[in-house]
C-alpha cells in the first residue's frame, strides 16, 4: 500500500504550474501556428492508392451536389491525388468509375461516397479500393503477411510504451496523457517536415529533441511540483487525464480534424519477398524499432543511469537510501519516455498518416501492451507491446479490420482474468 | 447587450436542458462508484451508449415497445458492470481504469463498424423511436414554449420533465443508500479497503453492486441523451464526455448527493456560455479569423474542461459543496 504525503506543499507550486501552462501553450503556438491559416475554399480530395499497386494515376473522379448536378470530374494525378473545389458547405457524391481500375485493383465498397463539407474545409474522400493484398491469397501466406505487419506494429507500440511503463514503474503514474507525446512527435514532424521542408529524418531527430523537452516540462512543471505537493495517486491519475484532454484538443484546434501524409516515402510500392510484401518504409520502421529497443534494452542493462532506472522502479526508498538521486533518474525516464514517444508517432504517422488523435488510439493498445507484460517492468513492456500488435494483426484473419481494436481489448480483459500481474510482473505489485 | 442576453439565455437552456440531465446522470453514477466506493470508471460513457441503444436498436431493430427498450438498456448496463467487474475488482485501482476506458472506446468501435451496421445503424447510427415516449406528453408536443426567455419545444419540455425527475429520484435514492448501513460500508471500502475486509465485509461484492448500481445511472443518462436528440449515434458517445462527467462530479463536489447535480449544470452553463460567446466573438470579428474559426470552438470546451479539471483537483478537489476529507484521492 503506497501512501500519500512525500513531501510539504511549495508555494512556488502555483505559479510554476501557471508558467508552464502559459510555456506550453506558447510552445505550441510557436510550432503549431503555421497550419492556422490554411483551407479557404471548400473542397473535396483523396488519393487513389494501395500497397501493392502504389498510386493510381488517370482514374476519373466525378463530384456532384445531393441533387445529382455534376460539379467537376478530374482525373488522379501521378501521385494518385486529386481534388475538386466545390461551391460551398454543403453535402456532395463521390464517385469514380469501377472499370477504369487497373487490373487487381477492385473497389472494396460502393463506387461513390456521400460526404458533407463544412465550411472553408478541405473534405478528405476515402474510396477504399483493394488490391489484394488482404484477403484474398493462401490462408498460410496472408497469416505470415499479417504476423510481419503485426511485428511492426507491436515494435512501435514496445517504443512508446517502454516510456509509460518506466514512468508507472519510478513514479506510480498512470499516465493517461502519454499518447498525446506520441501525436506531439508526429504532428512536430509534420510541421517541420511538410510546412518547414525539412527531410523527415531530420525532422523526426528534431521532433525526438522536442519530445524529450516535452517529457521533461510535464516532469518539471506538473509531476515534480505534485509529487512534492503530496498529491495522491488517483488525483494525479485524474490530472493526467484532464491534461490528455487538454493537449489533444489544443492538437485539433491548431492542427485540424484531418489526417495528412508525410511528404516523404509516401509512394512506395510493397517489395515481394516470396512470403510477405513490404514497403520499404516498413522495413526501415521496423529496423529502427529494433535498434532503438536494442539501444534501450543496452542502457537499462549496462548503463549506470539505466541500472538506477531500474533500482528505482523496483523499490524506490531503498534505491533512495542507497545514495541515487531519485528525482533526476525521474527525470531522464520522463525525456526518455518523450522522445521514444515521440519517434514512435513519427513512424506511426509514416505508416497510418499523422492525426489529431492517433496517440489517444494507440494509449489503449499501449495500456494492453503494458498489463499484458507487467506494469512497471521494462521489458515486459516490450514483450506484451509485441504481442498485442501481433495480436490485433493477427486478429484481422477472424474479424473484420475496422473491429481490430476490440480484440485488443478483448486480450486486456483475459489477461486482467488470468494473469493480472503480467508475464514478467510480480503478484506483489497488484494490490 | 442582446448578444450577452442570447448567450445567456442559450447557456441558461443548456444548464437546464436534457444535456445538463445526461451529465447529471453520467456523474450521479461516477459519484456513487468514484466518490462513494473509490472506483476509477473511465469508461461511464459505455454504460450510455448501452441504454440509449437498448432503446434505439430495441425499438426500431426488434419492434419492441419503448419500455421493453428501457429494460434492455439497463440490462446491458448490468452485464457490462459484471464483465468489466469480475476481473479488476479484486486487483489495483487503476486496473479498472484501465479496463473500463479501453471498454469504452471499444464498444464504441464495435458499434461503428461495418459489420454492426445491421444492429446500429454503423456511423449513421439509429433514429425515429422516441414517438411513443413522445405520444406520453400530457401538452402539445409541436408547439414552442418560452420559459424565462428561453425557448422549448413541447417535446424538449416533456423530455426535460421526465428527465429531472429522474434526476431527482436518483438523489433520493442515492442519500437513503448512502445513510443506510449499506452507504456506510462503500465509504469505508473508499476509506481502508483492509479494514473493512476485517470486519468480515465481503468488498469485492459491495464493490460490485456500486459498480452496477453507478453503470445502471448511466444508462438512464444514455436513454434521456438518445431521447432527447431522437437519435443514437455511436460517435456521440465519445468518451471525452466521460471526463466531462467526472469535471462536473468534481465542480460540484464528489461524495455529495447533490454535487454531481450542482456540478453538471453549472459546467453545462459555463461550457455554453463559452461556446456561444466565442462564436458571437468570432462572428463578429473580435477574434481575428486566423486566430480561432468557429470550427475550433468544439474543441475549445474540451480544453477548458480539461484545464479545469486539473486545476480543480490540484487546488480545491473537494469541489463547491464538497468535504475534503471525504474525497478518494490516495487510492493505493
Amino acid at each position: 500500500m503506497r501512501s500519500g504525503g512525500r513531501g510539504r506543499a511549495s508555494d512556488r507550486l502555483r505559479i510554476v504550474v501557471r508558467l508552464f501552462l502559459v510555456a506550453a501553450f506558447a510552445l505550441g503556438l510557436a510550432t503549431l501556428a503555421p497550419g492556422i491559416a490554411r483551407a479557404e475554399g471548400e473542397a473535396v480530395a483523396g488519393t487513389l492508392q494501395t500497397s501493392r499497386s502504389g498510386p493510381i494515376e488517370g482514374i476519373e473522379v466525378t463530384v456532384e451536389t445531393a441533387d445529382g448536378d455534376e460539379v467537376d470530374s478530374v482525373e488522379s494525378d501521378e501521385d494518385g491525388k486529386w481534388s475538386v473545389d466545390v461551391p460551398g458547405p454543403g453535402e456532395y457524391v463521390v464517385s469514380i468509375n469501377a472499370d477504369d481500375l487497373p487490373e487487381g485493383v477492385t473497389l472494396s465498397g460502393e463506387d461513390n461516397r456521400t460526404v458533407t463539407v463544412a465550411e472553408g474545409r478541405r473534405q478528405f474522400v476515402n474510396l477504399g479500393l483493394e488490391d489484394g493484398s488482404r484477403g484474398a491469397g493462401g490462408g498460410g501466406v496472408r497469416a505470415i503477411q499479417l504476423l510481419v505487419d503485426g511485428l511492426r506494429f507491436g515494435l512501435l507500440i514496445a517504443m512508446c510504451a517502454v516510456g509509460l511503463s518506466l514512468i508507472f514503474g519510478t513514479t506510480g503514474l498512470t499516465n493517461f496523457a502519454h499518447g498525446e507525446l506520441v501525436t506531439i512527435g508526429a504532428v512536430v514532424a509534420w510541421y517541420i517536415n511538410v510546412e518547414g521542408g525539412v527531410p523527415l529524418i531530420p525532422a523526426a531527430i528534431l521532433s525526438m529533441i522536442i519530445g524529450a523537452g516535452v517529457g521533461a516540462l510535464n516532469e518539471l512543471g506538473i509531476w515534480r511540483p505534485l509529487r512534492r505537493r503530496g498529491t495522491g495517486l488517483v488525483a494525479a491519475l485524474v490530472v493526467s487525464i484532464g491534461l490528455s484532454l487538454t493537449l489533444r484538443y489544443l492538437i485539433q484546434i491548431f492542427y485540424g480534424g484531418r489526417s495528412n501524409p508525410y511528404a516523404q516515402y509516401q509512394s512506395q510500392r510493397a517489395v515481394d519477398y516470396g512470403l510477405f510484401n513490404l514497403t520499404n518504409r516498413a522495413l526501415f520502421s521496423i529496423i529502427i524499432s529494433v535498434i532503438v529497443l536494442v539501444l534501450v534494452a543496452l542502457m537499462l542493462q549496462r548503463t549506470k543511469i539505466g541500472k538506477a532506472m531500474r533500482a528505482v522502479s523496483d523499490n524506490r526508498d531503498l534505491a533512495a537510501s542507497s545514495g541515487i538521486d531519485v528525482n533526476r533518474v525521474i527525470m531522464v525516464v520522463w525525456m526518455m519516455g518523450g522522445s521514444l514517444a515521440a519517434l514512435g508517432g513519427v513512424l506511426l504517422g509514416l505508416s497510418d498518416q499523422v492525426q489529431w488523435d492517433m496517440g489517444f488510439r494507440l494509449l489503449l493498445l499501449m495500456f494492453a501492451g503494458v498489463t499484458l507484460g507487467g506494469l512497471g517492468t521494462a521489458y515486459g513492456a516490450l514483450v506484451g507491446s509485441l504481442v498485442v500488435g501481433v495480436f490485433v494483426q493477427l486478429s484481422t484473419l477472424v474479424i473484420p479490420d475496422d473491429m481490430k481494436y476490440v480484440g485488443g481489448l478483448l486480450l486486456l480483459i483475459v489477461i486482467l482474468v488470468i494473469r493480472p500481474q503480467g508475464i514478467l510482473g510480480s503478484r506483489a505489485r497488484i494490490g | 447587450m442582446g448578444e450577452v442576453l442570447d448567450a445567456l439565455s442559450t447557456a441558461l437552456k443548456a444548464g437546464l436542458g436534457f444535456q445538463a440531465i445526461f451529465f447529471s446522470l453520467l456523474a450521479i453514477g461516477i459519484n456513487v462508484q468514484f466518490g462513494y466506493t473509490g472506483l476509477l470508471n473511465f469508461g461511464q460513457i459505455a454504460f450510455a451508449m448501452l441504454g440509449g441503444f437498448g432503446i434505439a436498436v430495441s425499438v426500431t431493430q426488434w419492434d419492441l415497445p419503448f419500455w421493453v427498450g428501457v429494460l434492455v438498456g439497463i440490462a446491458g448496463a448490468v452485464v457490462l458492470a459484471l464483465l468489466l467487474g469480475l476481473p479488476t475488482l479484486r486487483l489495483r485501482a487503476d486496473y479498472l481504469a484501465i479496463a473500463t476506458i479501453a471498454a469504452a472506446e471499444g464498444l464504441r468501435l464495435l458499434f461503428r463498424s461495418v459489420s454492426a451496421t445491421s444492429v446500429t445503424g454503423g456511423t449513421r447510427g439509429l433514429a425515429a423511436f422516441n414517438r411513443d415516449f413522445v405520444a406520453l406528453a400530457p401538452w402539445e408536443t409541436s408547439k414552442r414554449y418560452s420559459i424565462l426567455g428561453t425557448s422549448w419545444s413541447g417535446a424538449e419540455l416533456w423530455v426535460g420533465l421526465v428527465g429531472w425527475v429522474i434526476v431527482a429520484l436518483s438523489c433520493v435514492l442515492v442519500f437513503l443508500l448512502m445513510r443506510a448501513p449499506w452507504g456506510r460500508v462503500v465509504k469505508s471500502i473508499r476509506e481502508d479497503e483492509d479494514a473493512v475486509r476485517a470486519l468480515g465485509k465481503n468488498v469485492y461484492v459491495y464493490k460490485m453492486q456500486a459498480l452496477v448500481l453507478g453503470g445502471v445511472f448511466g444508462a438512464f443518462g444514455g436513454m434521456v441523451y438518445a431521447v432527447g436528440t431522437g437519435s443514437a449515434i455511436p460517435d456521440q458517445y465519445q468518451n471525452a464526455n466521460t471526463f466531462l462527467a467526472y469535471a462536473a462530479l468534481i465542480l460540484g463536489g464528489a461524495a455529495r448527493v447533490l454535487g454531481p447535480v450542482i456540478g453538471s449544470m453549472l459546467l453545462l452553463f459555463l461550457v455554453q456560455f463559452a461556446d456561444t460567446g466565442l462564436r458571437t466573438l468570432i462572428s463578429k470579428g473580435v477574434i481575428p479569423e486566423g486566430l480561432l474559426t468557429a470550427t475550433d470552438v468544439a474543441a475549445i470546451r474540451f480544453v477548458l474542461v480539461g484545464l479545469g479539471l486539473m486545476l480543480l483537483l490540484v487546488f480545491r478537489p473537494q469541489g463547491i459543496i464538497g468535504d475534503r476529507r471525504e474525497v478518494m484521492l490516495d487510492a493505493r
